[in-house]
């Protein structure tokens, strides 16, 4: 009985959906800052997305974590607010802000009503160029930040990213944590969270997005308002970051019950020629669904995992090629022996031309059901921008997809996959797996 | 008087537009069959979520079968009639849709997210397998490891969450909220076909699911499809009305300390037994809505505002409370002491700042403010549709009505603040609490 059914979702997987074009706009304001625009007038709200290059990445080494402290501290108090003065204030206007850091970006993500849209930039522009950093208010949230290190300190899953991020990245930026170290933090001062809010907020390094009821008038006078009177440049950003790593297991102990283990090697960059080829195969070998080769053989066969997954990691420095699973202490061996082996087979072996064929129909299916929010498509749209792919790619995306063809893939796979440079961390304590040489 | 009026109409004038409702986006119908169904429209972008809801869940397990209403979610991602063991995700997959499931207490729920025009395919597929599905023992052998290493993984492996189960275990005297959803790993290990089976075949049946469709659909076209696939599916006629053991009268504060070596920051928990909304009756559950939000909501709150403010006993602190649910529920709250603060230390300051809210009451402009914000709230839900759906589903499957749904945003808007210290002096029971230290193992040993 299966294969009839079968036959007949082959006819209906043949047409994909037509899907409504995401109109991006180009907007230039008056003096000179470039955005990307969805005008969508159906609800009155606007989500804006504003990005700077650099992150926590630009830290100065003995600074660690001030970018990231920064970027925490811009809503707990500006202007003539303290912290709770402007949370007041921002509840009032139901303006929803978000601050963020990461090893490549700071972000500012903003939702606002129409009705009361100038007030909420008013805000956000205190926040942006007139942050207070208080001594109390910095104490506070130092607290903070120095509680969540203590807690990664002991949490199984933190301990092996940083340890990964370590072996793979050495003195670079990117080798440890852009929250910085509890010695780091704890001597930050006043000065270096000013010298990182100079370094960060810079004209030449601006990303921004926009969705929602606005039109480009409206937002070009509202950017200029809020970004224009930045400085032009910021603080330096590092060069490449080389990737240190060896093939091999690195084993924390630490007494859980389950061990949890990060696995990878070097990667393959956003610009890469080859890049959707990697995509594809990806998706083929631990790509987040439950059909993926890894998948398939260490949960669905042999019940070692709740999740197993791969995935490309291309940072604007560096790109790494990472996995995750997760197994009871007795059968994470088992399990990084399976991962081992699906990776030697993909990369002799390639992918099958029906693996292919339903990877690309995923894909391609799945990317016009990303655009499903304001917030999100701004995302999507700084995204692309730093990237530097054109305005139109949106619609142009899914052609390169289903442009790569087995033979892509096939050497993608011979020259990306390296069973051999596989290097593991793995916290817990495993059985049957090497001593511990971390 | 006119000082008074103009007030007032500035206070009226700061609303946004949207003391408007969502209503109108939402069609909801009963098949024949006894099967409810909710469509949420939203037609900007071509895609559909569809999701079916069972009223069962971990709290409808029998006694000695823990976690097979997660077992069972598991396990209906394998063979039907017709259709092959994973086919059904790789399916939804191969016409870029992504599909997943959850189980909570009162509710089990399977969901698509896809291409709008594989609705009816969707359909197809969730309708098969409420009545078709096809076990085999491997199929228990092999999932039964999987959902072991996912308690591992969730559970074991996280001492804050073994701490909520304990906290939890320790409120309930005789209802299954204390009992993990995932199940105690002892009972997990021995789940068997004829668990996995009997919960199926009590429980899985049209007259108690809930359709919930949102996106780029017709409500005619989605009452034609749910006619043509879940219509044809028989009522049960023995499913058992919806009746747990209850909770007695609680007479004693309870207080436990759970020490593991892999806590890096302890903290102090708290929880009152609390009632939730009922049909009909939600004032009382919205009232302790927004006395979660004055007290422990963030920034601005109570607790912040003494703990973290005016004095810096607390990293963090924070009150919860979520009343959908079909039985009694819990008020919580939980205080992170700053460094050198001990967690007696922490608790007392929790306690004497509960008490002086008692005393002071709301300030009015935080109410506004929290009231502002959940009328904003209506408005930026209509940019993610699928959110409103799954209220939708989470409350029709834990006792409530489409009406209910409805009226929830009027009977927030109509809380005062006498009503959310009347709901604080009823839920601030000691004899109805469970205190609970999560510490350091070394420190427990003093």
């Amino acid at each position: 009985m299966i294969r009839p059914f079968v036959s007949l979702f082959a006819l209906l997987m043949l047409a994909l959906p037509a899907w409504a074009e995401v109109r991006i706009q180009e907007v230039t304001s008056p003096q000179g800052i470039t955005a990307w625009l969805v005008e969508d007038h159906s609800i009155p709200f606007t989500a804006l997305e504003i990005r700077f290059r650099g992150g926590t990445s630009v830290d100065p080494a003995d600074s660690r974590g001030a970018v990231h402290l920064m970027t925490a501290l811009l809503e707990e108090g500006a202007g003539d607010m303290d912290a709770r003065a402007f949370a007041r204030a921002a509840e009032t206007l139901a303006a929803r802000f978000g601050f963020d850091a990461s090893d490549d970006e700071v972000s500012i993500s903003a939702q606002m009503l129409t009705e009361n849209r100038d007030n909420a930039l008013a805000l956000l522009k205190q926040a942006i160029h007139a942050p207070r950093f208080d001594p109390d208010a910095i104490e506070r949230v130092r607290r903070q930040v120095l509680s969540g290190l203590a807690s990664d300190a002991n949490n199984p899953n933190d301990i092996a990213r940083n340890v990964f991020s370590r072996l793979a990245f050495g003195d670079h930026p990117y080798g440890a944590p852009g929250e910085g170290s509890i010695e780091s933090v704890s001597a930050l001062s006043r000065d270096d969270l000013l010298t990182a809010h100079r370094g960060t907020f810079a004209r030449d390094r601006l990303y921004v997005g926009a969705v929602g009821d606005i039109t480009p008038a409206e937002l070009g006078l509202l950017i200029d308002d809020l970004l224009a009177d930045l400085p032009q440049t910021g603080a330096p950003i590092p060069g490449p970051a080389e990737v240190l790593l060896s093939g091999g297991v690195t084993v924390v102990d630490f007494e859980t019950p389950q061990s949890v283990a990060i696995f990878g090697h070097a990667g393959i960059p956003q610009d890469h020629p080859d890049f959707f080829a990697a995509f594809v195969l990806n998706q083929v070998l631990g790509g987040g669904s439950f059909e993926s080769r890894l998948m398939t053989e260490v949960r669905e066969k042999r019940g070692l995992t709740y999740g197993v997954y791969s995935y490309l990691a291309p940072k604007d420095l560096g790109a790494l090629y990472l996995g995750s699973v997760a197994s009871a202490n007795g059968r994470i061996a088992e399990a990084i022996s399976v991962i081992r082996d699906e990776w030697r087979r993909a990369a002799e072996e390639g992918v099958s031309d029906a693996e292919l064929r339903d990877a690309k129909t995923y894909l391609t299916g799945a990317y016009p059901l990303r655009f499903d929010g304001n917030a999100r498509i701004a995302n999507i749209m700084v995204a692309m921008q730093m990237q530097g792919l054109p305005i139109d790619y949106i619609a142009t995306r899914n052609a390169r997809v289903d442009a790569v063809t087995a033979d892509d893939v096939r050497r993608v796979a011979a020259s990306l996959l390296d069973p051999a440079g596989l290097r593991f961390v793995v916290v817990g304590q495993p059985e049957g797996l090497p001593v511990a040489t971390e | 008087m006119m000082r008074i009026i103009s007030v007032l109409l500035a206070a009226v004038l700061a609303l946004p537009l949207a003391a408007q409702t969502n209503d109108e986006l939402v069609t909801s119908f009963v098949l024949d069959n006894g099967m409810q169904v909710v469509v949420v429209e939203d037609h900007r972008a071509p895609v559909v979520q569809h999701m079916v809801w069972y009223r069962a869940g971990s709290a409808d397990e029998p006694k000695g079968s823990s976690g097979v209403a997660h077992f069972l979610e598991h396990l209906l991602f394998k063979a039907t009639d017709t259709l092959a063991s994973g086919e059904l995700s790789a399916t939804v997959a191969a016409n870029g849709g992504r599909d997943n499931a959850f189980t909570s207490y009162d509710y089990t729920a399977y969901f698509q997210r896809i291409a709008a025009d594989r609705l009816e395919l969707m359909m197809r597929m969730e309708a098969d397998r409420m009545t078709n599905i096809r076990l085999t023992e491997r199929d228990i052998v092999t999932e039964r490891q999987v959902i072991i290493e996912e308690r591992n993984q969730r559970t074991e492996n996280n001492p804050r969450s073994l701490f909520n189960e304990q906290m939890n275990a320790t409120m309930y005297l005789n209802h299954r909220y204390g009992t993990p959803i995932i199940g105690w790993m002892h009972e997990m290990e021995t789940l068997d076909m004829d668990d996995a089976l009997g919960f199926y075949g009590t429980y899985y049946a049209p007259n108690n699911a809930i359709l919930v469709v949102s996106g780029d659909v017709d409500p005619a076209e989605v009452r034609r499809l749910a006619e043509q696939y879940y219509g044809a599916i028989p009522a049960n006629p023995a499913l058992p009305e919806r009746l747990r053991t209850e909770e007695p009268p609680h007479r004693a504060a309870r207080r436990l300390v759970f020490a593991d070596a892999r806590v890096a920051q302890p903290y102090v928990s708290r929880s009152y037994l609390a009632p939730e909304r009922d049909p009909g009756d939600q004032e009382k559950a919205a009232s302790l809505v927004l006395l979660a939000e004055v007290l422990g909501g963030g920034t601005t709150s109570f607790l912040a505002e003494k703990l973290q403010f005016d004095t810096q006993v607390a990293v963090y602190t924070g009150a919860f409370y979520n009343g959908t649910a079909l039985d009694d529920t819990t008020f919580d709250m939980v205080v992170v002491p700053a460094a050198g603060v001990t967690l007696e230390q922490a608790e007392a300051a929790m306690d004497a700042a509960v008490a002086e809210f008692i005393e002071t009451g709301v300030e009015p402009e935080q109410l506004d403010r929290i009231k502002m914000q959940l009328r904003a709230s209506e408005i930026y839900a209509r940019d993610d549709v699928d959110r409103i759906a799954n209220r939708y589903g989470r409350a029709l499957a834990s006792g409530l009505t489409v009406a209910d749904v409805q009226d929830w945003p009027r009977v927030l808007q109509e809380v005062t603040g006498d009503d959310i210290v009347a709901a604080a002096r009823a839920v601030i029971r000691p004899e109805a609490s469970v205190t609970g230290w999560l510490m350091q193992a070394e420190e427990a040993i003093q």
